[in-house]
This record gives structure tokens, sequence and C-alpha cells, in this order.
């Protein structure tokens, strides 16, 4: 089989890639391989499905039609075990060789398993497939408290399932604080905050280091034993400790990996016509000025688009990402993006208004007048305009006080720029 | 030079800030319209009534209406976690199901005009202006007494 294009991975990233291939070339042959056999979903949304009882119907991410409306040969359910970049040829699980002109490597992340001593025999669980959620779901009729293994953005939002199926959840968090690395102290504690009053408990500064099974049984779990001897009796416990680029099947001597696959800013990989984007790139970072790893999903789909229009013949240049995230964890409405922990004596302007009985705060960051990063938690009306501030590098000393205002607006811009973004079109 | 924004060139409403006189009719007209009476009394009783997807900023003299742009490159649509917002390829308008929608602000964060409203009163979900689907001239043009703002194919 041969195809023009082909991309590996069916989620964000493939899907952005699909859509700009067909937006430039209608007719091109082109073939989607997913290790998943389900429908294409929205993987954030894998927390609704688990913690608010909705159905897969509610979560595809595009129409159900999608792939047939894109004409798309999609080969659901398929690994691929092998890439040969200089004979621009996959082999899929099943022997099956399929060849490209353009290749697009959107594998994704897998989950990290730390190696402590139980991880091996006793079933432990993860939390970024709808398959690790109805999997789950299967479990927690037989499971009253739930070890969450981090305190990250996969373990925040799976406590918040659970704790809305009326379950008891303690997340253990390595570092002093839930969310560390994407606030700072303050925004931390407020989330923490909210986490407690729903219930859920934290237990910061800490790590587990073994996992007990029961007397009878090799494979179910009795208890987490954490690195000051503490012992968590638990029903199940499940890993959410990050995402580490999938890449076992590339050809380390033609494709150029860091941590995660190296991209330039057209994503394209150091083997020629092979491409890659999302969570197991390296991709341009516009707050530090390099590539690193972001598995974040809005960045897979812009990244997968660049991809699809290069691909199709285009010149297009991603713009970056960095780390940016929007959340919502019970109730608490909270958006964080770029440089948020500035190292201390670095140069860095840091201007806060903190309001605890509101339950509010704002902080920016800034060098040299540009904004690195923000915060803000409990109101975020107009948020975007920062974040364009900062993305743009544009100068705020002017009018950088009004940032810290939960009424800063257009009208706070100078009038060149306001009447620019109020003409967009 | 292909039309960007789909089949036909979009119009869009532009607000011309030296005519903007403040009064927040827009505001009014645009709940009105998007309430289910339609009825602006109705529309209005406290507690029922969705935040207005126009809205307008005021400081000293100067003042004017906000709402979405219909971006051609939508950095809303792209950012979405649910695929609630999308561009619709004939029309060029940036639509958003409030059905699909998860509540998670991704596409207040990036809107560069920050023209995406948080409704957590109501439904835990965004919302924003639509151009009133179904309408010839959106309800806050037709309704602005200075007209200040404007619907139109042309940019200022």
């Amino acid at each position: 089989m041969n195809f023009k294009y082909v991309i590996i991975g069916g989620s964000a990233g493939g899907i952005g890639a699909v859509e700009a291939i067909r937006e430039n070339d209608k007719a091109g042959s082109l073939a989607v391989i997913s290790e998943e056999p389900t429908p294409q979903y929205s993987r954030p949304m894998i927390s609704e499905y688990l913690g608010d009882g909705v159905k897969l119907e509610e979560i595809v991410y595009r129409s159900l039609q999608f792939w047939e409306e894109h004409a798309v040969n999609i080969l659901a359910g398929r690994r691929v075990v092998k890439l040969d970049a200089s004979m621009k040829e996959i082999i899929l699980d099943d022997g099956i060789e399929i060849g490209f002109e353009k290749l697009l490597i959107a594998t994704g992340g897998k989950p990290i398993i730390p190696k402590i001593e139980g991880t091996d025999n006793i079933e432990i669980y993860t939390f970024t497939t709808l398959a690790d959620a109805k999997l789950l779901l299967e479990k927690l009729p037989n499971a009253e408290h739930i070890v969450v293994v981090g305190g990250g953005l996969i373990g925040v939002s799976l406590a918040e399932a659970l704790a809305k199926l009326r379950k008891k959840v303690t997340i253990i968090e390595l570092k002093d604080r839930i969310l560390s690395l994407i606030l700072d102290a303050d925004g931390s504690a407020l989330v923490a905050e909210a986490i407690e009053r729903a219930g859920v408990r934290m237990i910061t500064g800490h790590s587990a280091t073994r996992i007990l099974g029961k007397d009878y049984s090799d494979s179910e779990v009795r208890e987490v034993v954490l690195d000051d001897g503490t012992e968590l009796a638990c029903d199940l416990v499940v890993f959410a400790v990050g995402v580490s680029p999938r890449i076992e099947m590339i050809d380390l001597a033609y494709i150029k990996v860091n941590r995660g696959i190296v991209v330039d800013r057209f994503m394209a990989t150091s083997a020629p016509d092979i491409y890659a984007c999302g969570d197991v790139a390296e991709a341009h970072d516009f707050t530090c000025g390099d590539s690193r790893a972001l598995p974040l999903w809005p960045l897979a789909y812009i990244g997968g688009r660049v991809a699809g229009s290069n691909m199709a013949g285009l010149k297009a240049e991603y713009p970056g990402g960095t780390q940016m995230n929007a959340l919502n964890y019970f109730g608490l409405p909270v958006i964080t993006v770029g440089i948020v922990n500035p190292p201390v004596d670095s140069g860095f302007e840091v201007l806060t208004n903190l309001r605890r009985e509101s339950r509010t705060y704002r902080k920016i960051v800034l060098q040299n007048g540009i904004i690195t990063g923000m915060i803000l938690v409990g109101k975020i009306d107009g948020a975007g305009i920062i974040f364009d501030l900062l993305k743009n590098k544009v100068n705020v000393k002017e009018f950088k006080n009004n940032i810290l205002s939960e009424d800063f607006g257009l009208l706070h811009l100078s009038e060149p720029l306001r009447r620019d973004l109020l003409g967009r079109n | 030079m292909n039309a960007p924004d789909g089949g036909s060139v979009l119009k869009r409403i532009y607000a011309r800030e030296e005519y903007c006189i403040g009064c927040r009719l827009c505001e009014v007209h645009c709940v009105t319209q998007h309430s289910q009476s339609k009825d602006i009394v109705k529309a209005h009783r406290r507690g029922f009534s969705a935040p207005s997807r126009v809205r307008v900023q005021e400081q000293g003299p100067l003042s004017f209406a906000v709402q979405c742009r219909h971006c051609r490159e939508p950095a809303c649509v792209y950012s979405c976690l649910s695929g609630a917002m999308s561009k619709d390829p004939l029309t060029g308008r940036v639509i958003h199901d409030a059905n699909r929608c998860l509540g998670c602000w991704t596409c207040v964060m990036v809107c560069p005009v920050g023209a995406i409203v948080p409704d957590v009163k109501t439904r835990k979900i965004t919302s924003k202006c639509d151009l009133c689907e179904g309408l010839e001239i959106p309800a806050c043009v037709q309704n602005c007494p200075n007209r200040s703002l404007v619907f139109q194919e042309a940019p200022l």
C-alpha cells in the first residue's frame, strides 16, 4: 500500500494535519493510523466521561463522520512497529507495509510509571485515554479509596472526576505543592483550597515508594507506602506523573531525537518529508525562545495544522507555544501562561494582586517591559488580551499596572494597538 | 485571491469609537436577542439572564463595544479542547456549540480581543457573538442609536 500522506496518530495533531491537508489538497491519498479502536475524541474530556457520565458521542472532537468527510483511509486499532525513514515506509503490527511521500508522526505521549516496588506485579492505572477511563469506570464500584500519584494537571482533573463520584481520594505530590509547574505558591494555594473544600486529601512533599498487594492476591493493591513510612490503605492506585514522548518506532539514525523528536519552525524533523507535532515533538516555545516538549492539546492541533499545510506543499510557520493552561477545577477558574516562577534576582519584574477573601489572584511577570508570564485566578475575563501581548512581545511599560486590575481591557492599550485589535478580521 | 472567510466575504461588526456614546444599548439588545422570550423586560430578569456577548468598555470620554472578530485564523477554534468552537467553511463565522462546550476557559485564554465571555452564572460555559444567526443585521448594530456599530464587508 502507498499513500501520498500518512499520519501516525488520530488525536489532536493528526486531526489538525488532516484538516490543513484537505484545505489545500482535496484528492491526495491520505491514511491515518490510530492505535485506538474508538472514533476520534477529545482526550481532555475523559474526565467528563468518567466523572459526569458523559457519553462517547458527546466527547468526540469532530463529527462522527470526520474521517469519511475528509476522505481519510482510517486504520484504527493498529500500531506502527517500525518506521523506515530512508525507504519512506512504515510497518504495522500485522506486518503490512505502507509507503508514503509525506509522513507526520503524531504519536503523542505515554504515561510515565516510576520504577518503584510493586509496579511490576500489582495492577496500577493511568489516565490519558478513553480506554483508561473505561477501565477505571469498571473498577470503581469496588473501590472506596483511590490514591492518585501526581498532583499535576492529569492528577488533579482525575481527582475532581473521582470526587464527583463521591469517592475518597488522596493525591500524593512529590513537590511541596500541587500544580507546581504551572502555578506559583499563592496560585497553588487557592486551587488547593478548592480541592480541599471538595473533600480531596492532598499529601505534598512526599513520594510513593512501595505499592503493596493484598495477601491473597498478587495483583490487587492493599496500600501505598510513602517515603516517610506512612501507609495509605487503598483500593486503586493511579499514576499521573506525566507523559514521555512515544518514540519507540523511530529510527534514531535518521530522525534526531532529544527528549522528544526535534522539529524546526515548519514542524519538519531532521529526515526529509517527515514531520512531527504534539506530545511526541519538541517545538518552538515563544517564551524561552528555545524548543521544548509541551504536551498540550491546543499546541498539538496547531502544530498538526502547520505540518499538514507544509506536507501539502505550502510554507507555513509554527507560531510557537508555551506552557499555557486554562483550568476550571472544582469551579475555580484559573489561567496560567509562560514563566510564572521566575528565578529570584534575575531581572524579572513581578506584579501581583492577591485577594484571599474573594479568592482572586493576578500575577504578571515582566522582563524589560515585556510580559513573560501571567496567572489569573477567580476572574479571568479578558485573559486573552494579556496572552496576546505576551505572545507578540508588546512592551507594556506604559500601562502595566492596569493589567493587575480586573477591569483591564482593550481601552488600556495604546490607540494604534487598540484600533488594530478592534478592526481585526 | 481566494475568499479567506469561505465562499462569501464575511460581513463583520466594526466599532467606530468616536461615535460611541457608551449607552450600552448594544448589550441590552444582545441579551434580549439571545434570550428565550426575546422580550426586553423578561430577558433581563435578575438571575436569569446570560451575559451579553458584546461588551462596552468605557473610561472617561472613550468608549467602544467589543465582540468576536470572527478571525481568519481563529485562536479559539484552534485551541478548543472539546471541538465546540468551529469556523463555518461556507460563511466564515466562528460558531460556538454550547452543547459541546466543556467550560474549560481555553478560548478565554487565547482570544486576542477578550471577546469570549465566561458565563459562570448560568451554565459554566463560554459564550460569544454569533452575528445574530437568522437576522440580516445583528441586534447590536440595528439598535445602536449613534451608528457607532456598523456591519460591513470592508474594514474601517
